[in-house]
């Protein structure tokens, strides 16, 4: 058993290591999610995007959405981890892995996690376009 | 008494550093600072209104009141509207 991953790192993301950190034997179904970067965002074209975070406020938060997803739903464990720095179109921004003994909760926590973590998680990106350039933070009402 | 401010984003490119101390009254509220910050870097003042602030990596409301060595982030908008 791997212990809970949260994580803020400035190297490439996958799926797998975050899949295997919250496998456990009670787990039937692992739910995941993977935020990339997009080529259009708001009718712009996008160049790169830089992620900046609030590390020592963000990783807190990611624990209290944990947190949260215990108190509403019965799942195993939750994984997350977010890229910083400079992310090219296609890379992966942010992961999440949720494992539970059925899917329903596993797939629902999954959503929530991401939904949650865009809302209070202290982590920005500056879209750099190829006609300007904007931050982006917490609260964004945003959707990929 | 002193605080450390925390910036990042857009707040840290118009305060020009990722970390400022601020010397403010003793009992001084968060909305002390916030006002001070605002004179001292005018362009912050048209992002206020959309900021959150947090005291010691909480969300914090703006009658929070400061004690010495709080470290207050700047938490800045959330520009950009909405996306699909």
């Amino acid at each position: 058993m791997g212990e809970p991953m949260f994580e803020i790192t400035d190297q490439p993301l996958s799926l797998e290591p975050l899949v295997n950190a919250v496998k456990r034997s009670s787990s039937g179904a692992v739910a995941t999610f993977l935020g990339v970067v997009r080529e259009q965002t708001r009718g712009r074209q996008v160049r790169y995007l830089e992620y900046e975070a609030y590390r020592e406020m963000a990783i807190p938060k990611m624990r209290e959405i944990v947190e949260e997803i215990h108190q509403k739903w019965k799942v195993d464990e939750v994984a997350m981890m977010h890229r910083i720095g400079h992310l090219q179109v296609g890379e992966a921004s942010v992961a999440i892995a949720v494992s539970a003994p059925h899917r329903h909760e596993a797939l629902a926590a999954c959503a929530y996690a991401i939904d949650r973590l865009k809302e209070i998680v202290p982590i920005w990106k500056k879209e750099v376009w190829t006609d300007g350039e904007e931050w982006v933070g917490p609260g964004t009402c945003e959707h990929h | 008494m002193k605080v450390r401010v925390r910036c990042f984003a857009a707040v840290r490119e118009i305060v020009g550093v990722g970390e400022l101390i601020v010397d403010l009254p003793e009992g001084a509220a968060l909305i002390q600072l916030i006002s001070q910050l605002g004179s001292q870097f005018p362009r912050l003042q048209a992002l206020t209104g959309s900021l959150l602030f947090s005291v010691n990596r909480e969300y914090a409301s703006t009658d929070k009141r400061l004690a010495e060595g709080d470290e207050v982030a700047l938490i800045p908008p959330v520009s950009g509207g909405t996306d699909v």
